[in-house]
């Protein structure tokens, strides 16, 4: 007999409307492998995710092996020593399980989104994977991705327009030996010099439970969870300590201007700074920024750019917020016929007036309220809450940061938003790239 | 400090019984426990006195009601001359509507924490609200100023219609767009709405009468429906939507006759150049069927062995074993009319002519005999990953949309696993013999003709015509 489960959709966290709490209640404990697992029980749908996240991205590459973070993401889905090659997806899609994985600067995660009765498979492949990748390894398997590599680069960045500019962004941003000072994506010859020898040093280096932290949340028992978990990670060895990346934090020095041609038909212009590392003073100030700037038809740079002067086609901005350092970007594609010195200046007048003028309080409201709504409909799903569990506890310690995020944010006034963009976003400490269609290089930002 | 204590005081507990742990076998992988069935909250059915008809399903998990208003109506019902005038009329929607401006419209909307957007697909548009329950009235009345008292004014027409020009200008930048492009013109041809698309010269003729009276004939009870789900409950919604949609217009649904789109007649080949792209976008496909066709879920089986997932058989050849691609993979579209069945996958320039051949490989093998560990991966992953689509208040909207669109049972979601999981081999084997068939296919290639065209040659799948991106797209607009 089929188990049914009726279900009733009631409330499964806490979010106390009056005192604007929002909390993901969760269970945390450490396996004597030095393993960080968090549990949160949310039986909305049969289905629960398993999420792992590995603290070691990009930021940890050596120079000269570049985008190999990534690659190794894409290695961890090809087998292990108890999982043949092409099983570890057949054996899940085989259970109704979708599973994926991406890699960041800072730390690569991959997860399992499946029915809550597959649970036992899922940490078996994980547990797999963390303890006992390397038998199951050859060359064959590291080249196979390698290609696999190659083309997601093509795809993401060079067939597509305006990508190659992402791609020179970092080298721009950072001191050459800054370990963001490369894509994450790496470069073509990087990716054809790793060899095998690196894909077990970095194994080995980087792939110990003490450097993971494992999130399920879900339609889950907590008690039964957590016994699968003790075994399936029981013979999981601990690994060596991890070595620590501890970059001096970067500045920029002066504007760095560029000039990019493209095979595009409008001119775009791109705008980045350095700003503070995620969750640090500041990084919540330029995250209302940046919505102050482009979030909405009231948004200033819209307004004036798109719905006023109708200058630009669109216009976009967002901090990219990492552990060491974080960027901040204004992204404006133009209207055809205009160059990138108007788009230009018709910006720098608005961030000038951030910076001179406190923003009004119904403004600052408006994106407040914004968030809030972001942080209550983000609850509905199991996958981005154990994404954002693991998240949270990597950057600040606490899983269920969930509340202090959001306090962080209420607590900014018009005063703040002024000073942060007159502190962060300098005219003398960014770059400036200005990405042209091939020969027109008349229609750049010129100083 | 609290903390580290706790988590010390965790792996001591945890080391002493970790020795009782259960050691994992890992000779096999370990068998599933029966799979829960999803059995979904009713579907409740009413209607408001002017005879709107509404569809509620409660979900209190969070403080949020998602409410749609579903207009069936979409790109195919679009007269010759006027593509895209259902997507421009949805999109000046809320653009300035009841006392509100554009601009204040927004503010209001996003003061409130809300979220309302408008929409416009082939065959349904509408506008989907997100809203906290604590606020819904105030959001409601917003939402019912845009869906009856658009305003349509003529600075905003022209504001939108430029940036739909400018829009037109960066689809000869994107390849995907151009693939898309060309394969529903060369599949569906002109001669019908779905072999057509928004171009200058229609973008050029929208007029704020047009934009009025697509607005009067499609916004009527009989063509239109709300699907509300979440934090709310019939009882308390009730007097709230009377208030706000029940001056909804009374009137019958228009359904334009749709025609039958032609098969596809043997091989054709298209290469549409472009120089200098690092990757070939391939299609290839040809006419399916429409939703609710008797042999759909052998369809969905079928399709997710051969291209529907990430071990399927496309991704697995072209990604996997080849390294020519990032992803391959391919699709049934079900529409009222018989959609598209479509494979693709964007391959390095320098091994299209393999990666198409490929493709071929694997129709072939599509035909052949099934193993039964395809069969039985093919219908678990599709039915035991159903669930999934049920999360979100959101994602219930959407299928609840489907079921309105497609007028499907009110059980058809608890009794959809029974049903996939019923699905045999002979059923698989017979839909794939059906509707995968080598010999009549469309094949479409984006990229850098000098470089490809040898390769393509060499596959000997018969004649090539060439194609330039201004042949699908048209002369660049000017501006």
């Amino acid at each position: 007999m089929k188990i049914t489960l009726t279900i009733i959709f009631n409330a499964l966290c806490c979010i106390s409307a009056a005192a604007q709490e929002i909390n993901v209640p969760y269970e945390q404990f450490t396996l004597p492998n030095g393993l960080n697992v968090i549990l949160h029980k949310d039986n909305t749908i049969p289905r629960a995710t398993v999420n792992v996240w590995y603290h070691v991205g990009s930021g940890s590459e050596k120079p000269k092996r570049t985008g190999f973070a990534h690659l190794f993401e894409h290695i961890l889905f090809e087998g292990s020593q108890h999982v043949p090659e092409g099983k570890f997806d057949e054996w899940l899609e085989a259970a109704g399980a979708n599973n994926n994985g991406s890699t960041t600067e800072d730390r690569t995660n991959y997860y399992e989104d499946i029915p809550s009765n597959a649970l036992d498979l899922a940490l078996f492949l994980e547990s797999d994977r963390m303890g006992f990748l390397l038998p199951s390894l050859n060359a064959g398997t590291v080249d196979g991705q390698r290609d696999v590599v190659k083309n997601e680069r093509r795809q993401s960045y060079e067939n597509r327009p305006y990508g190659k500019a992402n791609l020179e962004l970092p080298a721009l941003l950072y001191p050459q030996d800054h370990p963001y000072s490369w894509p994450v994506i790496g470069s073509m010859e990087d990716l054809s010099a790793a060899s095998y020898q690196d894909v077990v040093d970095f194994f080995t280096t980087y792939y110990a439970p003490g450097n993971a932290s494992l999130c399920i949340a879900g339609d889950i028992d907590l008690v039964e969870t957590r016994k699968a978990i003790e075994k399936w990670f029981s013979d999981v060895p601990a690994g060596k300590p991890v070595p620590k990346v501890d970059p001096p934090t970067p500045s920029l020095a002066t504007e760095k201007r560029q000039v990019m041609e493209d095979n595009v038909q409008l001119p775009r212009l791109m705008m980045v700074w350095l700003t503070p590392p995620a969750y640090h003073p500041g990084s919540a100030e330029l995250d209302l920024i940046s919505s102050l700037l482009t979030r909405g038809k009231n948004s200033r740079l819209y307004k004036r750019l798109v719905y006023e002067l109708q200058i630009a086609q669109s216009v976009s901005s967002f901090s990219d917020n990492k552990k060491f350092a974080s960027e901040f970007y204004i992204i404006a594609t133009a209207r055809q016929g205009v160059t990138l010195s108007q788009l230009e200046k018709a910006i720098q007048e608005e961030i000038d007036k951030l910076k001179n003028e406190n923003p009004e309080k119904r403004e600052l409201d408006r994106i407040i309220n914004q968030f809030e709504s972001g942080f209550i409909s983000q609850l509905e799903s199991s996958g981005n809450k154990a994404d954002q569990l693991n998240q949270y506890y990597y950057y600040t310690g606490n899983p269920d940061y969930f509340n202090e995020d959001f306090q962080r944010y209420r607590a900014v006034n018009g005063n703040d938003i002024s000073s942060a963009t007159r502190q962060y976003l300098k005219d003398d400490a960014r770059v400036v790239m200005s990405i042209v269609p091939t020969g027109k290089t008349e229609l750049a930002a010129q100083k | 400090m609290k903390k580290l204590i706790y988590i010390l005081l965790c792996v001591a507990l945890f080391s002493s019984g970790v020795a009782l742990a259960q050691k994992p076998d890992r000779t096999t992988p370990p068998a599933l426990s029966k799979a829960k069935n999803l059995q979904l909250p009713p579907i409740q059915r009413f209607s408001l006195s002017n005879g709107l008809p509404v569809i509620l399903m409660e979900k209190h998990t969070v403080p949020l009601v998602q409410i749609n208003l579903l207009i069936q109506t979409g790109s195919f019902d679009d007269p010759a001359g006027k593509e895209g005038l259902s997507n421009f009329a949805m999109d000046l929607l809320d653009e300035g509507a009841g006392a509100f401006s554009s601009l204040q419209l927004a503010d209001e909307i996003e003061f409130l924490g809300a979220n309302i957007s408008t929409y416009s697909g082939s065959f349904a548009s509408g506008i989907n609200c997100a809203a906290s329950s604590a606020k819904i009235e105030a959001t409601l009345k917003l939402m019912t100023d845009i869906a009856l008292n658009p305003t349509f004014a003529e600075n905003e027409i022209e504001r939108i219609r430029k940036n739909r020009l400018n829009g037109l200008l960066q689809n000869y930048d994107e390849p995907n767009i151009i693939s898309r492009r060309a394969f529903d013109r060369l599949l569906y041809d002109k001669s019908t709405p779905y072999g057509r698309f928004p171009n200058e010269a229609s973008i050029k003729t929208y007029s704020k009468d047009d934009l009025t009276a697509f607005h009067k004939t499609h916004f009527v009870t009989g063509n239109s429906t709300l699907i509300i789900v979440g934090d709310v409950t019939q009882q308390s919604i009730t007097p709230v939507l009377e208030k706000y949609f029940g001056s909804f217009p009374k009137g019958q649904a228009t359904t334009a006759v749709k025609p039958v789109p032609q098969q596809v007649k043997g091989r054709q080949i298209y290469i549409v150049d472009k120089p200098g792209a690092a990757q070939s976008v391939i299609r290839i496909g040809r006419i399916g069927v429409p939703r609710n066709a008797p042999d759909q879920d052998n369809i969905e089986v079928m399709n997710t062995i051969l291209g529907g997932s990430f071990a399927s058989r496309l991704n697995t050849n072209l990604r996997e074993t080849h390294g020519y691609s990032y992803g391959a993979g391919s699709a049934f579209s079900f529409w009222k009319i018989p959609g598209p069945f479509i494979a693709s996958s964007s391959v390095q320039t320098d091994v299209t002519g393999p990666a198409l051949g490929e493709f071929f490989v694997e129709f072939k093998k599509i035909r052949q005999p099934l193993p039964d560990a395809d069969l039985t991966r093919g219908k678990n992953y599709e039915a035991l990953g159903y669930a999934g689509n049920f999360e979100t208040s959101r994602d219930i909207a959407s299928a609840l949309v489907d079921l309105v669109l497609y007028q499907l049972p009110d059980n058809y979601f608890n009794t959809y696993v029974e049903k996939i999981l019923a699905v045999n081999k002979k059923g698989v084997e017979a839909a794939a013999k059906k509707y995968i068939v080598p010999e009549n296919m469309l094949i479409v290639i984006v990229g850098d003709k000098a470089k490809i065209e040898a390769g393509v040659q060499k596959l000997n799948l018969g004649k090539i015509t060439y194609l330039t991106i201004e042949d699908i797209l048209g002369k660049k607009p000017e501006l």
